[in-house]
C-alpha cells in the first residue's frame, strides 16, 4: 500500500487557491493605497472594494450595500447578535432563540448576553441533528428581539431549515440571523426568498485567506457600530480595509458558489461510500442526518477507541481529520455538538469527523477505507474499554 | 498538539502493550468519561517486577505515558517502584504539553494501582505501603 497525503480536514480550513491568489498579489505590492486617499490609487482600491462587494452581494442573492467586510465568521457573529440585542433591548426585547449546539462564536455570545440580562431559550436537536422548524415558532415570544440559527452544523454537517425557519421569523416579525460559515458554496443560498435577515460567513472555508469574512445586513436594519473610527464600512466597522483580502474573499466566493449542484453531484457518492465503508466495522455510527447533510461532511462515532489517539495514527499514514474527542478539543468533555445529538461521552469521545471538497478522489476514499480499520483494530487491541465491552457482549450503539 | 518526539515514538510504537495471564496485580484507573482509561499487568517474583503489560484507552499523551512507565518499572524492585513519580515519566518522554500532564498522572497511578491489588491478594494492606490513589477527577 503506498502511502498517500489526503487532505480531509476542509472544515476547518481550506489553502488559498491559486485563482484566488493572483487576485489578491496585484494589491499587495502595486495597487497598496489606502481606500479612503483622494489620489488615483486610492480610488482605484476604492473602486476594487465596491466592485468586491458587488460580487459577494451577487452570490447570495443580496445587494452591494447590505454586505460588510469583517474579519471572519465569529466577528460577524458577534456583530449580528451582539449589534440586535444592543439595538433591541431598547425596544425591551431581550430574548434570544438559538440552539444547543450552535459554533461557540454563537454559544458563548448568546451567554455573555444571558450574563447581561438577556434570556436565551436553547432549542434541542434531534438525534439527527436536526432542528424542528415549529420549536422555533413556539419559542417566539412578543419580546423576542432575534433568533440565529446555524445554516449547516460544522461538526456533523446537517443542514437545517433554514427557510422554514426564515418564514417563521418573517411571519412573526422577528430577526434571523445564520451562521452560514459551513454553507457557503455546499448549498446555494437566496437570503431574499428565504428571508435571512443577517448572515455570517467566513472566507478560509473556501479557498480565500484567513481573517476575511462578511456579514450580510438586510436593508433598513441599523446594526450598531462595531469599531468606531473612520468612515470605512459605511462606519460600522472602522479601520483601513484588507485590500488583498477582501479581494480574494471575492473571487473565492464566486468561485466556491460558481457549480454548487455539481459540486453536490460529485461529493455525494463519495461520502457515502466513506459512510457505507467505515460502518462496516462493528459498533460504529454515523453522527447526524444521512441524507440533510453537507456533501463533503462524514463524522462516525467509532466505540472503544479514543479520537486524538485515532488523529494520532491517521496522521502517520498521511490522513489530515478531526476529531470532537475532549483531548482535541482542549477541555474535559467531548463536542457539545455530539453530546447534543445524545451520544455518551463515550461514544463521543471515539468521533472522527472527515470533510473535504472537489480535490478528493475515489482514490482518497479507499485509501482511507483501507487504512482506518486497520488503526481502528490495532487501537482496540490495546483499549481495556473495547476489552470489557467485547467481554460483557456489550453493545454502546 | 505539540507533542515531542519521544512521545510520539512511544505512542507509534508503545513497549509491553497487553495483557499477563495469571497476573500478581492489576490495576486500573481514570474512566471512560473522562476519556482516559489505563490497566496495567503486573509479574512480581519476590519483590522484582519480572514483567509488565498495559492497555490504554486515550489519547496520544495516555498511551506514551503508560508505555514509557512500563519501560521504567520493568525489573526494578518494588520499593523503586513506588518512587516513580508522574514527574519522572513525563521528563524521561523530554516533556508533556500542560493540558496532558494528567496523563502522567494517570500512568503512575495504574502502577500504584496493580501494586494495591498485588498486596490485596498477599493478605496485606495496600494503604501502608502504596497510599491511597485518588478518584480520576482529582487528577485533572
Amino acid at each position: 500500500m503506498e502511502k498517500r497525503y489526503i487532505y480531509a480536514d476542509h472544515a476547518a480550513t481550506t489553502a488559498v487557491s491559486d485563482e484566488v491568489l493572483q487576485e489578491m498579489l496585484p494589491y499587495f505590492q502595486k495597487n497598496f493605497g489606502n481606500p479612503s486617499s483622494i489620489y488615483a490609487k486610492g480610488r482605484e482600491n476604492e473602486r476594487a472594494i465596491m466592485n468586491a462587494r458587488e460580487r459577494v452581494a451577487k452570490c447570495l442573492n443580496a445587494d452591494a450595500k447590505e454586505i460588510y467586510f469583517t474579519g471572519g465568521g465569529s466577528e460577524s457573529d458577534n456583530w449580528a447578535i451582539k449589534g440586535i440585542a444592543d439595538k433591541l433591548a431598547t425596544k425591551g426585547k431581550k430574548h434570544i432563540i438559538t440552539s444547543v449546539f450552535e459554533h461557540h462564536a454563537v454559544l458563548h455570545t448568546c451567554e455573555f448576553l444571558e450574563k447581561h440580562g438577556f434570556e436565551v431559550t436553547y432549542l434541542p436537536v434531534s438525534p439527527e441533528g436536526l432542528i424542528n422548524s415549529e420549536d422555533v415558532e413556539n419559542a417566539i415570544r412578543p419580546d423576542t428581539a432575534l433568533v440565529t440559527i446555524m445554516y449547516a452544523n460544522n461538526e456533523i454537517g446537517t443542514i437545517q431549515p433554514i427557510s422554514e425557519i426564515g418564514a417563521i421569523c418573517k411571519k412573526h416579525g422577528v430577526l434571523f440571523h445564520t451562521d452560514a460559515v459551513q454553507a457557503i458554496g455546499n448549498i446555494e443560498i437566496d437570503v431574499k426568498a428565504q428571508n435571512i435577515d443577517l448572515l455570517s460567513l467566513s472566507g478560509h472555508k473556501f479557498h480565500a485567506p484567513k481573517g476575511i469574512g462578511a456579514l450580510y445586513v438586510r436593508k433598513g436594519i441599523q446594526l450598531p457600530n462595531l469599531i468606531h473610527g473612520g468612515g470605512q464600512e459605511s462606519g460600522k466597522r472602522a479601520g483601513t480595509e484588507n485590500v488583498p483580502a477582501i479581494m480574494g474573499l471575492a473571487k473565492a466566493i464566486e468561485l466556491a458558489t460558481a457549480n454548487i449542484p455539481e459540486k453536490i453531484a460529485k461529493l455525494t457518492p463519495l461520502r457515502n461510500k466513506l459512510i457505507d465503508g467505515i460502518l462496516q466495522m462493528e459498533q460504529t455510527k454515523l453522527n447526524g442526518d444521512r441524507e440533510k447533510r453537507l456533501a463533503g461532511n462524514v463524522n462516525i462515532s467509532i466505540v472503544g477507541i479514543e479520537g486524538e489517539s485515532l488523529l494520532l495514527m491517521l496522521d502517520y499514514y498521511g490522513i489530515q481529520a478531526s476529531s470532537g474527542s475532549a483531548c482535541t478539543s482542549g477541555s474535559l468533555d467531548p463536542s457539545h455538538v455530539l453530546l447534543s445529538l445524545g451520544l455518551v461521552h463515550e461514544v463521543a469521545h471515539g468521533s472522527l469527523r472527515i470533510s473535504f471538497d472537489e480535490e478528493f478522489t475515489e482514490q482518497d476514499a479507499d485509501y482511507i477505507l483501507e487504512v482506518l480499520p486497520k488503526i481502528v483494530d490495532r487501537l482496540r487491541a490495546m483499549s481495556p474499554m473495547w476489552e470489557t465491552l467485547t467481554k460483557e457482549n456489550k453493545k454502546l450503539v | 498538539m505539540n507533542y515531542s518526539e519521544k512521545v510520539m515514538d512511544h505512542f507509534t510504537n508503545p513497549r509491553n502493550v497487553g495483557e499477563i495471564e495469571n497476573a500478581d496485580g492489576i490495576g486500573e484507573v481514570g474512566n471512560a468519561k473522562c476519556g482516559d482509561i489505563m490497566k496495567m499487568y503486573l509479574k512480581i517474583d519476590g519483590d522484582v517486577i519480572t514483567d509488565v503489560k498495559f492497555k490504554t484507552f486515550g489519547c496520544g499523551a495516555a498511551v506514551a505515558t503508560s508505555s514509557m512507565a512500563t519501560e521504567m518499572i520493568k525489573g526494578k524492585t518494588i520499593n523503586e517502584v513506588l518512587k516513580l513519580t508522574n514527574k519522572a515519566v513525563m521528563e524521561a518522554l523530554d516533556g508533556l504539553p500542560p493540558v496532558k500532564v494528567h496523563c502522567s498522572v494517570l500512568a503512575e497511578q495504574a502502577v500504584k494501582a496493580a501494586l494495591t491489588d498485588y498486596y490485596k491478594k498477599q493478605g496485606v494492606d495496600p494503604e501502608p505501603i502504596v497510599g491511597i490513589i485518588p478518584d480520576c477527577e482529582d487528577c485533572h
